[in-house]
């Protein structure tokens, strides 16, 4: 298949973007939201209207009501979503969750996913235990009691979690903190008793949750996929959310590095337009470089995870690592290039500096992954 | 099954019976090029044997039309050989910048009976052409070149001097920039093309730091070249004056060519190889050199994949025009840097210059050789420059 979208998904593409710009766009939305200090961090208005435009079940299969797409397509409307730093769940939700469930039974599928489909629902998903990404360290507990399971333990920084109608947590059925096998999944629906949550609002505005699970009774339905298999779908889930954020931070580093150029064409210095500098000049083009590579590695990773094709995992890690490098820079050099009004609130590069660093950081930064390229390399 | 899947299969077949075992491995030197030419030797049976069966299937020049010695595969196809041979490690049959470089131009702008002349000696190796772009006072300021060719009538006169012309004391025939309207900067150089050994050409190697010396210094006395070479041969490509066009035609695909953007060895990972390198010699990567290695290997995956969507761009038209420029200065730059890396996993084994474990320095050599890509072809500057001018449009100073 070749790397560039075919006419489906060129058309998709300019209908979310322009749906992306016209309603998800940073007046309207993330500065709305932040500035009304708002609990959530998104809106569920958008998130409806997102519904009606096909978005959030696209990764749903047609069987399941929602539209089959692949990650090509949920990638298309990520890369709107970062470029308009639009706050939304469907990251969380729509690639994340939507994962886990196509390993679900009949019946949670019906639990969860119209709501899903319909916008109606929003959904989480809480792995990691510590302040960095470490899936493969799982030490909350899922002990067998009666005809169901009996949760505890604590995951941190469980991104929307606080506004989900489901959390989809990842727990340990059997061995010890770091085996691979051993973990199950479950379903936890919001209401669940002895299940504390302690939102902070993190540098990006988005909110994330401390969240304890004290002796949490579940019943044997909430379990996705087969107990003690729950290692093969984290993975799954991980991978797709990892090409997700990748595609978002593709959006992330375009908005900012077009945001910058544009400005290195208005901005006069020493009586010239500061464009004009090749100081400046090479490194735009320098990141020009970095940010098309990028886009290029993810649109790949996401035809090889759509092909179902093994390399997919390397790669995914390699487009994690890649976006990360290369939206940094955009960032870094988006508000370096700006000068002091870049440092103000007013201007917008500085609200991409942020959502960049919360978006590095989510499901395993930089640094994570390229430890994970060499380590599925062999060295 | 459709007609490229059955293509893919014929491929497979024909590659299986075809492609010896010895030609199945990377390209680790010199010795394992084949570059055609009037005084060409095979270095062995197979490379022989390899290097025919393509000339007579047209596997030299896949993508150009039968006439000129061709197989005429459509896109599709080229990218199914392409991909048929990548999996076996097939090398190139015939490796050349007559395929590269004059090739593509005389497809371009060359007149029917031009290529029917040349394209079909290239196509069959031959003769082996070299390029005279570069001089003395012309590097990245290659359009203030001086070289001259006096107008005789019926010929030119040459005369003037051009460096880095690769292999030129190897090569047969040039393709060379010549002033011929001193007036007219942009419009006053001529694409012209002619033997070297007519008389008054000759070359002189140029030492590399790499102790190599695949470029020369070429100089021309007095240099007679005629006009044209039969009827419909003219012995310039495009127009008299317009030579600059052709030349910058050509840069593009220079800077693709260099760019690596076929993939091969320099958009793959080095982090394992590394590794093992490092075990057979009872040494380990240290965990900080590890993890440069690490990060290489995520942006050498990451540009494989961008070479690969920009063959596939180019193929519908897609690419940018001016992206070559920005394969070509990511590419060399990252070669630049696996080599350095190379280098300090290598320790100083690697330092070296004779050693037969080594085979003859090969690592401190080739290390050093990395240091021209991104001064060859167009510096790193210059592409830059030119990211800057056509792909994000910023004004000029």
């Amino acid at each position: 298949m070749p790397l560039y979208h075919d006419d489906d998904q060129a058309m998709l593409a300019d209908t979310a973007s322009g749906f992306m710009a016209e309603e998800g766009n940073i007046q309207k939305q993330l500065r709305h939201w932040r500035d009304r200090d708002c609990p959530d961090g998104f809106g569920h208005a958008l998130w409806k209207q997102m519904a009606e435009m096909g978005f959030t079940g696209m990764l749903v299969a047609e069987d399941d009501g929602g539209l089959g797409m692949g990650h090509v397509e949920a990638g298309i409307v990520l890369e709107e979503i970062g470029r308009n730093l639009t706050p939304s769940p469907f990251l969380t939700s729509s690639v994340l969750t939507a994962t886990a469930l196509k390993h679900g039974s009949d019946d949670i599928k019906g639990r969860y996913l119209p709501g899903l489909i319909e916008g109606e629902s929003v959904f989480a998903v809480a792995i990691d235990e510590t302040a960095k990404h470490r899936p493969s360290r799982i030490a909350t507990k899922a002990e067998k009691s009666g005809n169901g399971f009996k949760l505890t333990g604590s995951k941190s920084f469980v991104v929307q979690g606080a506004s989900a109608d489901m959390i989809v947590v990842a727990a340990r059925t059997s061995g010890s903190d770091e085996d691979e096998d051993g973990i199950t999944l479950f379903a936890v629906p919001k209401d669940a008793a002895n299940m504390t949550q302690d939102a902070v609002r993190l540098v990006d505005s988005s909110v994330a949750s401390h969240i304890k699970f004290d002796g949490v009774e579940l019943d044997g339905d909430a379990v996705i996929g087969d107990v003690d298999g729950g290692r093969d779908i984290l993975n799954a889930v991980l991978t797709a959310g990892r090409v997700g954020a990748a595609a978002e931070g593709v959006g992330v580093a375009s908005g900012a590095m077009d945001m910058t150029v544009d400005y290195l064409k208005q901005r006069k210095q020493f009586g010239r337009l500061i464009g004009e500098f090749q100081a400046l000049q090479h490194r735009a083009s320098h990141l020009y470089s970095e940010v098309e590579i990028a886009r290029a590695v993810v649109i790949k990773t996401q035809q090889l995870l759509d092909a179902g094709a093994e390399s997919a995992e390397l790669m995914s890690s390699v487009a994690k690592a890649k976006v990360a490098k290369a939206a940094g820079l955009a960032v870094k050099e988006g508000v370096q290039m700006h000068g002091g009004i870049g440092m103000t609130d007013e201007y917008d590069i500085g609200l991409y500096v942020k959502r960049d660093r919360a978006l590095q950081e989510f499901l395993g930064d930089a640094y994570f992954h390229a430890n994970r390229v060499a380590e599925l390399s062999g060295y | 099954m459709s007609d490229l899947e059955s293509f893919r299969t014929e491929t497979r077949e024909w590659l299986e019976a075809n492609c010896p075992p010895e030609m199945r491995e990377p390209v680790r030197d010199e010795e394992g090029v084949y570059w055609g030419g009037r005084n060409a030797t095979f270095k062995n049976d197979a490379q022989k044997a390899w290097f025919e069966a393509c000339r007579d299937k047209g596997y030299t020049v896949p993508a150009w039309p039968k006439e000129y010695g061709g197989a005429g595969l459509d896109p599709a196809q080229a990218k199914v050989l392409r991909e048929e041979m990548g999996r076996i490690n097939a090398r190139p049959p015939l490796s050349s910048f007559g395929i590269w470089m004059l090739g593509p131009a005389l497809l371009h702008f060359g007149t029917e009976e031009q290529k029917k002349h040349f394209l079909g000696q290239i196509a069959r190796g031959e003769i082996r052409w070299c390029q005279g772009y570069s001089e003395p006072g012309s590097g990245s300021d290659l359009v203030s070149l001086q070289t001259f060719g006096e107008d005789k009538g019926d010929h030119w006169l040459v005369n003037g001097q051009k460096v880095w012309t690769s292999y030129a004391d190897e090569c047969d025939w040039i393709f060379c920039l010549v002033r011929t309207d001193k007036e007219n900067k942009y419009q006053g150089i001529t694409f012209m093309l002619f033997d070297m050994e007519t008389e008054g050409c000759s070359t002189k190697p140029i030492k590399l730091i790499s102790g190599s010396s695949p470029f020369c210094e070429t100089f021309f006395d007095d240099v007679k070249v005629p006009k044209s070479y039969g009827e419909g041969i003219p012995a310039y490509v495009g127009e008299i004056n317009r030579g600059w066009d052709v030349a910058k035609y050509l840069l593009g695909h220079e800077r693709e060519m260099i760019s690596g953007a076929g993939g091969g060895d320099r958009t793959s990972a080095i982090g394992a190889a590394m590794k093992r390198h490092a075990a057979k010699a009872g040494d380990e990567l240290d965990p900080v050199l590890r993890a440069e290695l690490a990060m290489f290997d995520v942006d050498a995956l990451a540009y494989g994949a961008m070479g690969e969507k920009f063959l596939d761009e180019i193929k519908v038209g897609k690419a940018h025009p001016a992206q070559p420029n920005m394969m070509k200065y990511v590419g060399t730059e990252l070669n630049k840097r696996r080599h350095e890396l190379m280098m300090s996993a290598g320790g100083s084994r690697a330092l070296e210059w004779e050693s037969e474990e080594t085979s003859g320095g090969k690592p401190s050599r080739n290390w050093l050789r990395t240091k021209a890509n991104s001064i060859e072809g167009g510096t790193s500057e210059v592409m830059l420059n030119v990211i800057s001018k056509r792909i994000l449009d910023l004004p000029g100073s």
